[in-house]
């Protein structure tokens, strides 16, 4: 899943280390990494926000693996899915391979296709599918339908989008 | 032009189904005098309105002279021109050279033809202009349904945003109707050709041409857009299932046929069913986002020969108000 952490580190060289080595021992991957030199903190130390992937059964482990290296967390924050929409799909959707059309939405690392319901009425007819899908925003919501759009079109599937709420473009609108 | 004593004179050309609303509701005006009725077989001039539409009923011709529409339109006096021929979006003939004649012959134009507008827009409003006459078109868009003149009188000192719209009657029957009845396209379609909701050719209304014509429209009238038909990104309803219909409807959602006129696109949305656009049958909805007022939504009836006639009247009687 994906966490959020803010961090204080020592202002003497070498210290990003202390932080980096224990999450690639743990097998997560860095997202983002932003040091704030300009923010130095009144007991001499160094902020650092860090926005990794990573098993949730191994953060309490990494947590200690921070701590042992002597850096300060100040904070650790689980990014859920905040945006979501519905969108319609019409066509062949089996046959063009659903399985790779999720995968290239869960694939961006930021959305994720939360659940989806398909109708096949007849072997050769169009099916039809309801794709619900989650970000963890607005922006990156309408990027992950702006994918899915470019699906559709290669292969041949009619995509129905909710209607962009005024003021928020890429819809969060949500009928539930 | 006579003056603001006498009554408005009017020649109606086209003679289907609004013209003969037209006829039907200008009876009761006693302000204004119909001069000449023309159908595609030739010209009823100084015409009983009676007699004319029972005619044209019992299928008989209604033509007492030997001129075309464009004799009328050319030579004959009077002071709007009401063009209610059929839409061809293929250049818009007949009815452009009809709107444009009339205002070089500096007659008002009153009309529900969206063909000559999608066709020429800049052309004709300039003409309008450069003649001092009117060219009048609420009927062009929404039926019944306040739209053209709502945002250029009503809502004057508003700037307008964007304006979304369910603008085809026969798309939202047909949607409608799936979804709430679980029946296939095709057999929606078919019941609304037998009800007459729908054209023999249906392609007009059902892969977004019309709707995309209304946007056409709208862009140019008030975003100061040239646009034409080929600048507008379609996609119809024609492919839609009602499987997908339910789907949507189990999740909040029902399935529009939406023209968004800024971003000049004609597709089917979902739309939150307590969405004010959510709008059922044959009915039309646009909702206009503006600065100062917010976002404004108008329904009413897309269709229907007295209900679009209505928009017509009340163009005409706009041109009455302004010559006196």
């Amino acid at each position: 899943m994906r966490i959020s952490m803010d961090l204080e580190l020592k202002d003497t060289p070498g210290q990003l280390m202390h932080v980096l080595t224990p999450i690639s021992d743990l097998g997560g991957n860095i997202t983002s990494v932003v040091h704030h030199h300009d923010k130095k903190t009144f007991r001499n130390t160094v902020p650092v926000s860090v926005i990794l992937e990573i098993d949730e059964q191994t953060l309490g482990e990494l947590q200690d693996g921070l701590e042992q290296n002597g850096v300060t967390i100040v904070r650790v924050g689980k990014m859920r899915l905040r945006a979501t929409t519905h969108i319609l799909l019409i066509g062949h959707i089996i046959h063009t391979d659903l399985r790779d059309t999720i995968d290239e939405i869960d694939a961006t690392g930021f959305a994720e296709v939360q659940d989806l319901s398909l109708s096949m009425p007849a072997i050769d007819g169009p099916s039809s599918a309801v794709i619900t899908i989650m970000a963890t925003g607005d922006k990156e919501l309408k990027t992950s339908i702006g994918i899915l759009r470019q699906i559709a079109e290669r292969k041949d599937l009619l995509i129905i989008e909710p209607l962009d709420e005024r003021g928020s473009p890429g819809g969060t609108s949500n009928g539930e | 032009m006579g003056n603001s004593l006498s009554p408005l004179t009017l020649s109606i050309i086209g003679f289907g189904a609004i013209g003969q609303g037209v006829a039907t509701i200008v009876q009761n005006v006693p302000q204004i005098k119909v001069v000449a009725i023309a159908d595609s077989k030739g010209v009823a001039l100084m015409p009983d309105l009676k007699d004319v539409l029972a005619r044209k009923r019992g299928g008989q011709p209604i033509a007492n002279s030997n001129l075309t529409a464009l004799d009328v339109i050319r030579t004959i006096d009077h002071d709007v021109v009401v063009e209610v021929t059929p839409t061809n979006i293929h250049g818009g003939e007949p009815g452009l050279t009809h709107v444009r004649e009339a205002l070089k012959n500096k007659r008002n134009v009153v009309t529900s033809n969206k063909g000559p507008l999608v066709a020429a827009f800049d052309e004709l409003t300039q003409l309008a202009y450069t003649n001092g006459v009117a060219l009048r078109y609420e009927a062009t868009v929404g039926g019944a349904m306040p739209i053209v003149n709502l945002i250029r009188d009503t809502l004057a000192g508003a700037r307008v945003l964007d304006i979304r719209g369910v603008l085809n009657g026969t798309c939202n029957y047909i949607l409608t109707r799936m979804a709430e009845e679980a029946l296939d396209y095709d057999q929606v379609l078919s019941e609304a050709q037998d009800m007459g909701i729908a054209e023999a050719d249906p392609t007009y209304d059902v892969t977004g041409i019309d709707t995309a014509c209304k946007v056409v429209i709208l862009a140019n009238a008030f975003f100061g857009r040239s646009a034409t038909f080929a600048d507008v990104d379609v996609t119809g309803i024609d492919r839609i299932t009602q499987d997908a219909l339910q789907l949507a409807r189990q999740r909040g959602f029902a399935v529009k046929l939406v023209g968004d006129v800024q971003e000049l696109t004609v597709s089917p949305k979902l739309v939150p069913i307590g969405h004010p656009l959510n709008v059922s049958g044959t009915l039309n909805a646009a909702s206009i986002l503006t600065d100062t007022a917010g976002e404004i939504t108008v329904a009413g009836k897309g269709a229907g020969s007295i209900e679009t006639a209505s928009a017509i009247l009340s163009d005409i009687l706009s041109v009455m108000r302004d010559r006196s």
